[in-house]
């Protein structure tokens, strides 16, 4: 494993008192591979990696838990010392994070100088490898963000990302604003990056498709915890939780025979409040008395998932392909 | 069934800022939105318009709203062409065709309660203020807001995404439209409100007899919602076919690019490379003859020298290329 995530605690100061906004989170990626980590907003899966990058916002702080890179237990000096050295960020917002008024070139060769001791004219050569990594022509080198098209800048932005070689690359939404073509092709260059320079990644969607399509693993986020982790094909195929039954069920499939999308009705809990037991219950049509217990992660092997009727799953999952299962109301009062 | 909106031969060019030289040359550089857009919508019917980002979609659907005026072309409603339409007959219209915006969280004016997000339109259209209160009652429970009443003075920010975008919906039917255009209505939602959203769209359409058309860069979106679907390629249209025979078999190169590009969510999903290269040229300077020659991989000199016309190939099917 090159990264575990182990009972992870994030929390917000806010104005109405500590947000939980990961509540106990674990999972680990092994080397080389890419892990999705799927959910709603505000189910704390960009919260979980801004807390490995070590760039929480000012009024978030880990509370618990711990964060281990290739072994070693982090804390904030060593997370400084290896942030963008091994272990990269392409945040949410990459694209419009390049700065308007510098060159795309002197941005990538600011990095490499600042922070990776590299020389002007070694830097500059590998820009260019940097950019042909991300299929960007080196003469866009001399140009400006504003000169590139959406597609083009992320690429940009995982250029810089990789420049001082990571073992770790961090990507939340990278491809959530993108044209299907440019999506397609972005995925493309994150999985030859995978491939070609042994990458480990940690993707951040909430696009189950993209995760099928890019990724090894997939972790299941609701409400600040982990619900159901295991390999893609295992986890989509046959999921054990009734939040992941449900987000498949409420996915857009070009492909599918299936007119109807069931949506999961309410929202995730107000994270401010004090929870206890399944956070889904409210939402989750299988709910019993039991379910007001913590669940925890059980299952044998790599498949795992915090469910009080895990041993039913095969039956909740044929229920759960029935739109009738779900309750479609959907008044204020849910919220 | 007969068109409630027809368009003909509609060109927007949008005047860009010139540069020096072309000053000095005298050129009028202009982004090329739509180049010749011809199709009807069926009294009743929902279409789709599908394409990315500059294709031109979001400024045809100013275009049938009348929000912006085209620089070529024609376009009626109801019979009536758009461009004459003033005064009374002008308010007429506004209150007959309605959008639906992308972003539920900009659409509403924060510092507007939620009941008076909604009754704006009636005060608008000046309709007498003894029926505000009904007819803003209706509009909630059209879109499923059950008790709505408990939550009339709440701002936006104190609503979610969904409810946010319900409250969209409702402000759009309060007027009882004819029309509506709804530009990405879901793409700022999360997965598990969308198939509410789809769902309401899809309903509300059938119980009002609303004729839609729904803008997407999405074609797994539209599937859900329309039996016809007009993909568009750099201001043009290139397909225009029953959604189905769009996404199953696909008859333009672009059209079969778009289709392969989309994800499914089944990791055993085949992972071919995409048929087409590059990026989409620039709307200022679009090729000659045919605007998807430089990206196609079936390109022929013809492609360059003749821009192919939209032309019927099988039932309902148009497609605009030289290979057929």
């Amino acid at each position: 494993m090159i990264l575990e995530v182990d009972k992870l605690q994030i929390h917000y100061r806010t104005r109405d008192g500590v947000a939980r906004a990961v509540d106990g989170a674990s999972f680990a990626v092994p080397e080389g591979r890419i892990v999705g980590l799927v959910g709603e907003s505000g189910c704390g899966k960009t919260t979980a990696v801004r807390a490995i990058m070590g760039v929480l916002a000012e009024n978030g702080r880990q509370a618990g838990g711990r964060v281990v890179f290739k072994g070693e237990p982090m804390d904030e000096a060593t997370t400084r010392k290896l942030r963008w050295r091994d272990i990269a960020y392409v945040p949410q917002s990459a694209m419009s994070s390049l700065d308007p008024v510098y060159t795309v070139g002197s941005q990538l060769i600011e990095v490499l100088t600042k922070r990776g001791g590299f020389s002007r004219a070694a830097a500059r050569t590998r820009s260019v490898e940097l950019f042909d990594l991300v299929g960007l022509n080196e003469r866009r080198l001399a140009d400006y963000p504003h000169q590139f098209s959406g597609g083009m800048r992320q690429r940009a932005a995982i250029a810089i990302a990789l420049a001082l070689e990571p073992s770790l690359l961090l990507a939340d939404e990278p491809v959530t604003a993108l044209d299907v073509i440019v999506q397609r092709q972005i995925l493309d260059v994150l999985r030859s990056l995978q491939q070609r320079l042994k990458l480990s990644m940690v993707l951040v969607t909430h696009d189950i498709s993209v995760v099928a399509y890019l990724c090894d693993e997939v972790v299941v986020m609701y409400a600040g915890q982990v619900v159901e982790s295991g390999p893609v094909r295992e986890v989509l195929a046959r999921p054990r939780h009734p939040y992941t039954m449900g987000l498949r069920n409420a996915f857009p499939d070009l492909l599918s025979d299936a007119l109807e999308l069931v949506p999961i009705a309410g929202s995730p809990p107000d994270l401010r409040e004090p929870l206890s037991g399944c956070r889904f219950v409210p939402r989750c049509p299988f709910a019993q008395p039991a379910c007001s217990l913590d669940a925890v992660m059980t299952g044998n092997g790599a498949h795992r998932s915090a469910c009080h009727r895990d041993s039913e799953a095969d039956t909740l999952r044929t229920a759960a392909l029935d739109p009738r299962t779900w309750p479609r109301s959907s008044s204020f009062a849910m919220s | 069934m007969a068109a409630l909106v027809e368009l003909r031969d509609v060109v927007k060019h949008f005047p860009v800022t010139r540069t020096l030289g072309e000053i000095a040359r005298g050129a009028h550089p202009a982004v090329h939105a739509l180049d010749g857009v011809t199709f009807d919508v069926g009294d009743g019917d929902a279409v789709a318009i599908v394409g990315e980002s500059g294709c031109g979609k979001t400024t045809l659907g100013r275009l049938m709203l009348k929000l912006v005026e085209p620089t070529g072309g024609a376009i009626t409603f109801a019979g009536a062409p758009m461009a004459g339409l003033a005064g009374e007959r002008l308010r007429d219209f506004r209150r007959q065709v309605q959008l639906v915006f992308q972003n539920p969280f900009d659409a509403l004016n924060p510092r507007f309660t939620i009941y008076r997000a909604v009754v704006e339109p009636l005060i608008n259209a000046g309709i007498d203020r003894a029926e505000h209160a009904d007819r803003v009652a209706s509009a909630f429970r059209r879109v499923h807001l059950a008790d709505f009443d408990r939550y009339f003075d709440r701002y936006p920010h104190q609503l979610s995404g969904g409810q946010l975008q319900r409250v969209v919906m409702a402000r759009a039917l309060v007027l009882g439209p004819r029309f509506l255009v709804a530009d990405e209505p879901v793409s700022m939602l999360d997965v598990s409100v969308r198939a509410g959203i789809l769902a309401l769209l899809r309903e509300v359409r059938e119980t009002m007899g609303l004729t839609a058309v729904y803008i997407s860069h999405d074609l797994a979106l539209v599937r859900y919602l329309c039996e016809r679907t007009l993909v568009m390629y750099l201001g043009r249209i290139v397909e225009d076919a029953p959604t189905e025979e769009i996404v199953r078999r696909p008859r333009h190169p672009y059209t079969q690019a778009l289709v392969a590009a989309v994800p499914v969510p089944d990791p055993d999903q085949s992972r071919q490379p995409l048929p087409i290269k590059g990026n989409v040229p620039d709307a200022r300077e679009p090729p000659s003859g045919c605007s998807f020659r430089d990206r196609c991989p079936h390109a022929m000199a013809r492609c360059a020298a003749e821009t192919p016309a939209l032309r019927a190939v099988a039932g309902g099917h148009h497609v605009a290329c030289h290979l057929e």
